[in-house]
């Protein structure tokens, strides 16, 4: 048909696409300021700094970014994901011992492959997660969409529902266990004349990568378009004819799996306890508000945050013999500042 | 001929509140109607009811013969029903083509259709690339009926498409959702009286959640003390 061609108009202002990039760039000019003004401590920076805190955000990254989308996109605030994180922790734990011929004869199938049972644990985790994230919404979440408190106190209860049934199984127990790394990647690498431990760096990518997959999905797949509509408006999606619920579960399940997969590589770092899913949650909580609930870039800049914050603390509070509570208290600093510049959060439109 | 669409006494409650008491309305295949009110007359709720987002508690929706009450919101829409909002719902992060994209519900219907939306509404095709937030009043108003015609729509639920724009901007619009009624049925939920009494032919007039009032255009033109008296003016 005959339209007459008015000019193209460009399709995002500037300022819009580059705000991705203004969280890594600060850290970025940052640490170059360092290098320049100390060029003899940048190996330290590095591996002493960058590295662990890239680590600390890459966990704090698999928690919080189904939380965020779980958040956009039905209003549902879990507090139970942190229970899925130490569930998929747990999950992965007992694949590494039981899987074990080492192990006295829990189980009758053994794997002798320390690699392999660690790879089994992570699949293992992450599937145990998403099952269990996918029941909790369609038998808990599914009945409460339109009552919001009474699913935050369904959530909370959740919470020492599975800190009671961790506690009670007697393989897990209350104690403590230690982490299980595989054989491949227990030795330290030399960076830079210092040492740092390749788990830390296999965690680091492997987050990474997961996060530019699901930035992939989210922009290009249809999938990903139901879900950036839906978190905008999921009643006009659903007026599209699109099964709105069905989207629901599988995010909730797909955040879940997300969040025990966490939980699952954090248990070859940290080991196994069941504070654990409390504790990181709160560190996840913090991301979220930061980052801007419902934004998975938000959730994404807010990890990379939090994480550099707390190992830069650390850091401050080692060299300078500063109280530790300093350090604890940086990240919930760090959520003051943003919130008081940005009350929405980095990444929040409105 | 049976209407495609029959509305048969429903109630609807949202919430505590009793919105909807006692309306009835039907419409006739290929034609246009409007439903008349003042604000609060329950003329959205009534479109939101047949939609299935704020489902009536008693009463009879029927799609082309089939009962579509108690059928899920994506269920009545899959049956052939677009919906075009109040206040329009254009996703504000998507872009014009990814609204359309989205709204396909077979691999396909984008194509099969494309020269029909575009026909309609021209200047969609040179905002192709821009954000839901970027459009402009009538602009939004124009991709969420061109989303709502992407699959095959028999029937098309249009609130308030005057609401916010400029006259010259209604006029187009007047043009298109004329031109449209040729390929499908349309209810119009329009509080600008001089609109919706130019393109449509027939009326539904709601009064405090109640059917008060019905027939041809052409019969309320010449009554203006019904006008007056539900409308408030003329």
């Amino acid at each position: 048909m005959a339209v007459a061609a008015p000019p193209t108009i460009q399709a995002k202002p500037l300022r819009e696409r580059l705000a991705p990039l203004v969280i890594p760039a600060v850290f970025v000019l940052i640490f170059a300021t360092v290098l320049v003004v100390a060029p003899a401590s940048w190996p330290k920076l590095i591996t002493g700094i960058l590295l662990p805190g890239l680590t600390l955000a890459a966990i704090y990254f698999m928690l919080s970014a189904g939380l965020s989308l779980i958040f956009g996109l039905m209003d549902v605030l879990n507090f139970a994901h942190g229970s899925l994180f130490m569930l998929g922790g747990y999950s992965a734990w007992t694949c590494n011992q039981w899987l074990d011929p080492a192990y006295p004869g829990q189980w009758p199938l053994t794997i002798a492959s320390g690699n392999l049972r660690f790879i089994i644990g992570l699949i293992v985790g992450a599937l145990v997660g998403a099952a269990v994230g996918s029941l909790i919404e369609i038998s808990l979440i599914r009945p409460l969409y339109k009552r919001p408190i009474y699913q935050v106190l369904l959530t909370l209860g959740l919470v020492f529902v599975f800190d009671a049934l961790v506690r009670t199984i007697p393989a897990w127990g209350s104690l403590s266990r230690a982490p299980i790394k595989p054989p491949m990647l227990t030795e330290s690498l030399s960076l830079l004349g210092r040492r740092f431990p390749s788990y830390s760096l296999f965690l680091i990518c492997l987050s990474v990568s997961l996060a530019v997959i699901i930035a992939l999905v989210l922009r290009r797949s249809r999938i990903g378009l139901t879900i950036r509509a839906g978190v905008q408006d999921s009643a006009m999606v659903e007026a599209m004819g699109i099964n709105v619920r069905r989207v629901f579960t599988g995010v909730f399940g797909f955040g879940s799996g997300l969040a025990a997969l966490g939980g699952a590589v954090a248990a070859s770092f940290i080991g196994v306890y069941p504070e654990m899913g409390l504790e990181y949650q709160l560190f996840a909580f913090i991301v979220v508000v930061i980052g801007g609930l419902g934004s998975y870039s938000g959730a994404a800049a807010g990890a990379l945050l939090i994480g550099l914050a707390r190992t830069f603390s650390d850091h401050l509070v080692l060299e300078t013999g500063l109280p530790t509570a300093i350090a604890s208290a940086s990240t919930v600093l760090v959520m003051a500042v943003v919130l008081l510049l940005k009350p929405g959060g980095i990444f929040n439109k409105q | 001929m049976t209407p495609i669409l029959e509305v048969e006494q429903i109630q609807t409650f949202i919430g505590q509140y009793h919105i909807l008491h006692d309306v009835s309305l039907h419409a006739e295949q290929g034609s246009i109607t409007a439903l008349l009110g003042r604000n609060g007359a329950g003329k959205t709720t009534t479109l939101k009811s047949i939609m299935g987002l704020t489902p009536p508690q008693t009463g009879v929706i029927r799609f082309a013969g089939q009962r579509i009450n108690g059928l899920r919101t994506f269920k009545i829409a899959q049956l052939g029903i677009g919906y075009v909002p109040e206040h329009r719902a254009i996703f504000r992060d998507l872009t014009v083509t990814e609204h359309l994209i989205l709204a396909e519900r077979k691999r396909g219907d984008l194509r099969r259709r494309g020269d029909l939306i575009f026909s309609l509404f021209p200047d969609l095709q040179r905002l192709e690339r821009l954000l839901g937030s970027q459009l402009s009043g009538g602009q939004q108003q124009m991709l969420a009926i061109a989303r709502a015609l992407v699959p095959e729509t028999q029937l098309l639920l249009i609130d308030e498409p005057s609401e916010g724009l400029a006259p010259v901007i209604i006029e187009q619009m007047m043009r298109a959702i004329t031109a449209l009624s040729e390929h499908t049925t349309v209810v119009l939920v329009e509080q600008n009286f001089r609109m919706a009494s130019a393109i449509s032919q027939a009326y539904f007039m709601l009064d405090d959640g109640r059917t008060v009032d019905h027939g041809t255009m052409t019969a309320l033109r010449a009554n203006p003390q019904l006008i007056q008296r539900y409308l408030g003016a003329a």
